[in-house]
């Protein structure tokens, strides 16, 4: 976490006349159903502070009350452009987030949604009472699942339908049976391209349908993700409970499938609905 | 009332053994990727700016290509040229 003091201007310390106050915000975490939702067992936050619950007639949003110094809108622009001070908070702002998940519908909240006040919290839940309780009510008795699949770069790709790698060296100049070689490279890879493309969208669709719903992320950008293999789908599917054990299956029995072609899959999950969360919390 | 003191978040070394460089983490060790596609309105991607809601104040937007440029380079040849400039990004703060 980004430690240094932002505000340069406070330079007196706090004395028996006239302590410091810092600016506090109040970070957002989830929104829940009230029923049956207590702190206790729910882990520190963000700044390591206690999470605490604001009931607004039956919604309940988990929150903590953080320092504008470093939560604050000029401190994000800084610390969330900080790898270590992200992967930090983005841990910890799913940490809770879990913690409230297993313990009934959860709607997650994305980073970084800073409130000046409780009052201010209570007013959004107030404002958006519909939109949320039929979320929690759409994300009752469901999961979001991960599935990601790369193209395996050791496997042979499929062999094209017209493989002009055969030169005629007799008749041919070592030049022209360079090009057809490279044609033909070309065309392998063209034609390895698409069948992994076509293998991809078949596992999203066959997985899609064991889902109540679905939602494709772009691929992951290998710089961060520290994986050469080329990604071919990074989907996220909302399951219904009832349904798991049929979509892990269907998963298992996809990656068997299509490691023939040199593609595989993974399974991540249990994950709180953060894919599935955008009617409960857009704006309007 | 006691005096608010600025206390820096202290890292918790948790006795079952959790990674210490990441004191959040919990048992699903999830990864780092996978939480920020989640986290961050639109995922990260190769262009990158993120919107982020703070409520009642004005929408803040973060450029991930300082966070994917700050990277140590975990996959040689992996840079990809990240060309996308954001209109609402000013010098200030910077």
């Amino acid at each position: 976490m980004n430690t240094k003091a932002p505000n340069a201007d406070r330079t007196t310390g706090p004395s028996a006349d006239t302590p410091s106050r810092p600016a506090l915000g109040v970070w957002l975490y989830a929104v829940t159903s009230s029923r049956g939702r207590e702190t206790s067992g729910l882990p520190s936050g963000v700044a390591d502070e206690p999470v605490r619950l604001i009931d607004a007639d039956g919604l309940t949003a988990a929150v903590g009350t953080v320092d504008l110094r470093e939560f604050g809108e000029e401190a994000l622009r800084r610390n969330l452009e900080d790898l270590d001070w992200l992967a930090d908070a983005a841990r910890a702002h799913d940490h809770v987030i879990n913690a409230l998940a297993r313990s009934g519908a959860t709607i997650p909240v994305g980073l970084a949604t800073v409130f000046a006040d409780d009052g201010n919290v209570r007013a959004m839940l107030d404002e958006r009472r519909a939109n949320l309780s039929a979320a929690l009510s759409r994300l009752a008795g469901r999961t979001e699942w991960g599935v990601k699949a790369y193209a395996d770069p050791t496997a042979a790709p499929p062999v094209a339908e017209s493989d002009a790698s055969g030169a005629d060296t007799e008749k041919e100049g070592a030049g022209t049976a360079f090009l057809k070689r490279k044609r033909a490279q070309l065309t392998r890879q063209q034609s390895a391209a698409k069948v992994h493309a076509e293998r991809a969208a078949h596992i999203h669709a066959r997985l899609d349908r064991l889902s109540v719903s679905s939602r494709l992320y772009a691929p992951q950008n290998p710089a961060l993700t520290g994986r050469r293999e080329h990604m071919l789908l990074n989907g996220a599917y909302l399951v219904d409970d009832g349904c798991l054990d049929a979509f892990r299956s269907a998963v298992t029995f996809l990656d068997a499938e299509v490691r023939r072609e040199g593609v595989h899959v993974e399974l991540t999950g249990p994950w709180p609905p953060y894919s599935f969360t955008a009617e409960g919390l857009g704006d309007g | 009332m006691d005096e608010f003191q600025y206390r820096a978040p202290a890292r918790v070394i948790d006795e079952s053994g959790r990674d210490v460089a990441h004191p959040h983490l919990d048992n699903r060790r999830v990864a780092l990727v996978d939480l920020l596609d989640r986290l961050l309105a639109g995922g990260v991607v190769a262009m990158g700016d993120v919107e982020l809601s703070i409520a009642d104040v004005p929408l803040v937007r973060i450029s991930l290509r300082a966070v994917i440029a700050s990277v140590s380079t975990l996959a040689e040849g992996a840079a990809r040229e990240l060309t996308e400039e954001s209109p609402q990004r000013s010098d200030q703060g910077r």
